[in-house]
């Protein structure tokens, strides 16, 4: 299964509630673009989700989660750090093993910085800092994927390739956007989030971008 | 200002160490101290670093102990940091590191004698229980976030090798290189239990009043630990910790039965061992508690404070010798050296040398103690100043030093003080072997008595005051929320 139906999703903070209740039933096959503004709960709706499929999701955070003193290579192999023996691991962190490194190399061609690929992550900038997220979850290769803003840092050439490589390599997907043109673009279905409320939930055909931006 | 919580809490310290001066014991009973002292001053100039091949030995031999302990401790040190959040392993941890080296040193020397595991487990059992709390802490501190983002099913140990540990490598390298640097100092001490290091050669020159050699070894030590960024290379390290086991030297072989005899008979209770069973337990212990534990708590505490206040004192004296804010490349040269030789000297080595100058009192220690640990507060707090970016028209000289300098790094210094609250009690415990009344005193009278049960009791004493205060240090600055870095 590939596809989730979530029911009872609620968040708080503080004692209020930001996040529902609400319910969201993703199917195979489904590219969901979560839109609305900045302090909607897109985040936290993020969270909730990951938090119910995890094993069956590969994420990037808003955060990215990179181990910053680690080189690319080894942020990006992490990906699937559960289908290796922990000594082949230890290994792989002294001395990578060619196989991997031709496979996350490719994944880095693919997002144009195949040759940072044992640069340290903390001296990259915002932009490939990002994309080393994204070659994570590309390389975890699960058949969910959640992304939290993606593409905030990339510039248009690169979020278009990066938008276009993940509806590629991802049946399904819930991405969350504030870029309501690429939201109509790379993804099937939209769903407005407005006061921790489902407050749109359409096909993005019958959609255009003044229509959600009432939502902002 | 007195509506500070700081500036109160430093004049209630202030006001306690006053009150102690007047229970101290401070004076010079050396009949000419300054001609002592200025003979100390002209073997330093005139090292002698040929009287015998006894000092390339020591120093090979301190060398060797202190790689071998620190890296033991290091690895059982780290092991420990992994199950640190149990209570037990804390509890354990705080115990080893509250009973300093040379107690332990004299602990093991009843049983392995002069052995090398004596030295060597002297300095690992302590620093075990250092590195194990300080170790988790850095661990704790790693980014949480890669973890999470794990494939679910990860293995422990990779999870741990790939999300933990490479985010805290530096930290864990630089603290790990900074306890070698004070495992050098711990292993010269031990030469003043008798184990074959710096110590002990330094206590056989001065004996016989041959301050040239002397000279040449504090100089000698200096040079090695100011070196240590030269010969201490991520590379070399195996080669060390491999090598060192080797030269330790033979010491005296074991003799087990000493071992088994220090258990099962020495340490405990003399009612106990002579058959007075729980009746002659109570007077025994209220004798010892009387006559010695209480005395040695008293004077231990007593020196402590006034110590700790001088610390702070000298360290606010000292940090403009090195810092940016006020002129001169002479001043802050010789700055630089001064709190170099300052930190570098083990406070027991310049309490030892004080003491043989000045007489036995109170004085020596609570300089030596003020010395070296404000040399190590100085110079944290110096390097600090010189990150702050003040307004081009700010005042300049004193008022620069009182009105923008102080008030900045003011916080920070209590931490620090309150961090090493701990650290001079340890020492001022400790300072009792060279013949000041603290706890030392009643604990090396009682081995030298072979009164191993008493001994072992204050030893016990000793730990638990330490804890005490340690936690009342942590208590004070979580109060006035200071925050330090581990490495001081």
């Amino acid at each position: 299964m590939s596809g989730f139906d979530l029911t009872g999703l609620t968040a708080s903070f503080g004692g209020e509630r930001v996040i529902g209740p609400l319910s969201l039933r993703v199917q195979q096959g489904e590219k969901v673009a979560l839109v609305g503004k900045s302090g909607a709960g897109k985040s936290t709706l993020m969270r909730l989700i990951h938090e119910r499929v995890d094993r069956e999701s590969s994420l990037v955070p808003q955060d990215l989660g990179l181990v910053n003193a680690l080189p690319v290579f080894h942020n990006v192999f992490m990906g699937q750090l559960d289908k290796h023996s922990a000594w082949y691991s230890t290994v792989t962190l002294i001395r990578p093993f060619f196989r991997d490194r031709d496979k996350v190399r490719e994944i880095l061609q693919a997002l144009g910085m195949s040759e940072k690929l044992w640069m340290p992550t903390a001296s990259l900038s915002g932009g490939q800092r990002q994309r080393v997220a994204i070659a994570r979850a590309l390389y975890r290769n699960a058949p969910v994927l959640l992304a939290d803003e993606p593409i905030s840092a990339l510039d248009g050439p690169m979020a278009h390739l990066v938008m276009q490589l993940l509806r590629q390599r991802f049946a399904t997907s819930v991405i969350a956007l504030h870029d309501v043109e690429m939201a109509l673009k790379y993804c099937n279905r939209i769903v407005g989030i407005q006061d921790g409320q489902v407050a749109l939930d359409e096909a993005s055909d019958h959609l255009k971008a003044a229509d959600i931006m009432s939502l902002y | 200002m007195l509506s500070s919580p700081t500036v109160r809490t430093s004049l209630i310290f202030l006001g306690i160490a006053l009150v102690g001066l007047l229970f101290a014991d401070i004076a010079i009973t050396a009949s000419n101290p300054w001609r002592d002292l200025g003979n100390f001053f002209l073997g330093v100039i005139t090292p002698n670093f040929f009287s015998s091949e006894g000092l390339m030995t020591a120093l090979l031999r301190t060398v060797a102990f202190a790689f071998v302990g620190v890296a033991l401790g290091s690895a059982c040190g780290f092991l420990l940091s992994l199950v640190y959040h149990l209570l037990p392993v804390r509890i354990f941890c705080a115990f080893i590191r509250a009973i300093h080296e040379l107690f332990w040193a004299l602990i093991f020397l009843q049983f392995f004698g002069f052995h090398p595991l004596t030295g060597v487990l002297a300095i690992a059992i302590p620093y075990s229980g250092i590195f194990a709390k300080v170790y988790s802490e850095i661990l704790d501190e790693a980014d949480p976030e890669p973890g999470r983002l794990l494939p679910p099913r990860t293995g422990v140990i990779a999870a741990f090798l790939y999300t933990r540990i490479p985010d805290c490598w530096v930290q864990l390298r630089t603290y790990t290189a900074y306890r070698l640097e004070c495992g050098l100092r711990s292993s010269a001490i031990l030469g003043f239990v008798g184990l074959p290091t710096l110590g002990f050669y330094l206590e056989s020159s001065f004996s016989q009043g041959l301050y040239s050699d002397a000279g040449a070894m504090l100089i000698l030590f200096y040079v090695l630990i100011a070196t240590m960024p030269l010969w201490v290379k991520p590379k070399l390290l195996p080669v060390y910790v491999l090598g060192a086991p080797f030269f330790l030297g033979e010491g005296l072989p074991i003799v087990w039965g000493n071992m088994e005899r220090f258990f099962t008979k020495d340490i405990v209770p003399s009612p106990l061992r002579d058959g007075e069973g729980l009746a002659g337990l109570l007077p025994w212990l209220s004798d010892l508690m009387i006559n010695e534990a209480l005395p040695g708590i008293w004077n231990t505490l007593v020196l402590t404070q006034i110590a700790l206040v001088a610390t702070g004192i000298l360290t606010l004296l000292a940090f403009p010798l090195i810092s940016n804010h006020f002129g001169g490349p002479v001043r802050r040269t010789s700055g630089h050296v001064f709190l170099v030789i300052a930190r570098s000297t083990p406070e027991y080595i310049l309490a030892y040398i004080l003491l043989q100058l000045w007489g036995p009192s109170m004085l020596p220690a609570v300089v030596a103690l003020a010395l070296h640990n404000g040399g190590i507060i100085g110079h944290l707090i110096g390097r600090q100043t010189n990150s702050i970016h003040l307004r081009p028209d700010a005042p300049t000289g004193f008022n620069r030093y009182s009105w923008e300098l102080v008030p900045r790094v003011y916080r920070s210094f209590l931490a620090f003080l309150f961090y090493r609250w701990e650290i001079i009690m340890r020492e001022t415990a400790i300072l009792g072997i060279l013949g000041i009344y603290t706890l030392g005193f009643y604990v090396d009278s009682a081995i030298q008595n072979i009164r191993f049960d008493r001994a072992m009791i204050l030893i016990l004493i000793t730990a638990l005051l330490n804890i005490g205060i340690d936690a009342l240090g942590r208590y004070i600055r979580r109060k006035l929320a200071l925050q330090t870095m581990p490495t001081c």
